[in-house]
């Protein structure tokens, strides 16, 4: 008798399938004891080894946390793994620009990873959680009551890992546009790369620039529209490669982005739009005194919202991946690994689409409150409350 | 975030979430049914709202 092909082809499938469910015994020394406040006690006179197993129950959640801040956190230096056992990290460092007294370049491999003062030109400094303080010779910090320390911080202009990534990115941008851009004189349709930007910049103006801000002056904003939606979307891109770059996670890169958009609404803003700011028509003049600080917080919020949506959305996407993957490690054993995995992978391809879809949502938010801010309003005809109006029956 | 107010209110914020899309797709799903042509307007607008609101209940997130 001949077995069908699919009948095998399946049991070989199901087979495959069972595989990842088959759990072992769990080997001794990887059960995570519960008992670990005494584990510390007396530790040190084994191996190293036996060091870091024991250390583990007892730091795992604090280790776990301290992992997934590193990463959201900005660096000086670009490490792409480090050992914790031995110590030894690998990676590149990178410069450290200060202007204290003088501008002050120096490697900051002389931090030796935070536990060294470095020392340049007679100044020491000293790197504490992420930021640079100037300090004495032995590198002592004096801490207020908060554990903050108080001592100088002389003004930062680092080339820091978020700063390098920008760079890169906008040298990819300009790479990519360039090269579409001169793809046009060989003939219309481009070809590589080219054909992924092309819908998208198609897109971005038939969707929401041209809706938003009108046929005849969305051409001004264009650029910075371009500029913003693929900025926002490499860069979240790239913070979803296991490189470990979290770049629009981080407020300061949000609040700066934003920030570029209140400049350009307000510069470009005409004078209806001052006037309903400054001096609402119609309104009775003690109330439109009122409303003139309501109405500058008013311009405010929106790109206040538009930076804490970015950054809540991309480090949240960042926190749920980094503790899922590190539940594989807690939980060590046959299922638990695949599966979290699994998972894994699946929010990761939720990140993806939310990465588009920030890019996307802040683009769109940004062309609004352009339009909004240089639209004509035609308020002539409306804002006059003695014409008698027909009622409009629905 | 790990306090017993910092989570009940992130559930409450994720309750109020859950809501406002609920509704915000159920609209959108009845819009889309009246008139299949106005489908690509309309999920453009959705997904703008949608935007608007994970960002507020984000911001609260962080916040709780």
């Amino acid at each position: 008798m001949v077995l069908p092909g699919r009948i095998v082809k399946n049991t070989l499938t199901a087979l495959f399938a069972v595989v990842p469910f088959i759990s072992f015994a769990n080997s001794a020394n990887d059960t995570v004891t519960v008992h670990s406040e005494h584990a510390p006690v007396a530790v040190h006179a084994d191996g190293t080894a036996h060091t870091t197993e024991e250390h583990a129950p007892v730091d795992e959640q604090a280790g776990r946390k301290a992992y997934i801040q590193h990463h959201l956190q900005d660096a000086y230096d670009f490490t792409f793994f480090s050992d914790s056992e031995t110590g030894k990290h690998f990676g590149f460092p990178l410069p450290v620009v200060l202007i204290d007294n003088g501008l002050k370049v120096f490697s900051s491999a002389k931090f030796h990873h935070g536990e060294k003062a470095a020392e340049v030109d007679g100044n020491y400094y000293v790197l504490h959680h992420n930021k640079i303080y100037k300090t004495d010779a032995a590198g002592t910090l004096a801490y207020d009551e908060h554990h903050h320390p108080t001592n100088a911080m002389p003004l930062d202009f680092s080339i820091t890992k978020n700063v390098v990534t920008m760079l890169i990115t906008a040298i990819i941008m300009f790479v990519l546009f360039v090269g579409l851009a001169k793809s046009y004189t060989k003939g219309p349709i481009p070809t590589g790369m080219g054909r992924v930007l092309e819908p998208l910049i198609l897109f971005i103006r038939d969707e929401v620039a041209v809706p938003n801000i009108g046929e005849k002056k969305y051409r001004r904003f264009m650029g910075y529209l371009l500029t913003v939606f693929f900025f926002i979307l490499i860069l979240n891109l790239i913070g979803l490669t296991p490189l470990g770059i979290n770049v629009t996670g981080n407020i300061a890169i949000t609040a700066c982005l934003a920030l570029f958009t209140y400049f350009v609404t307000q510069f470009s803003a005409n004078k209806d739009y001052w006037k309903h700011i400054f001096w609402m028509p119609d309104v009775p003049v003690p109330m439109k005194i009122a409303l003139i600080p309501i109405e500058i917080l008013g311009t405010l919020t929106k790109p206040f919202a538009l930076m804490i949506r970015l950054y809540a959305n991309i480090s949240a996407g960042h926190i749920v991946v980094m503790s899922l993957i590190s539940l594989i490690f807690f939980f060590k054993n046959w299922i638990a690994g695949p599966s979290f995995f699994g998972l894994t992978l699946f929010i990761s391809i939720i990140e993806v689409l939310v990465a588009f879809l920030q890019a996307f949502v802040f683009t769109m938010l940004s062309s609004l409150f352009i339009g909004m801010a240089v639209q004509d309003h035609h308020h002539e005809e409306d804002h006059d409350p003695h014409t008698e109006e027909e009622p409009i029956i629905i | 975030m790990t306090t017993i107010p910092g989570i009940i209110g992130a559930g409450l914020v994720v309750i109020g979430a859950g809501l406002g899309l609920g509704k915000i797709g159920g609209s959108a799903m009845d819009a889309i049914a009246r008139q299949p042509e106005a489908a690509g307007k309309i999920q453009t607008a959705m997904i703008i709202i949608a935007a608007l609101l994970e960002g507020v209940a984000f911001a609260a997130l962080f916040a709780a």
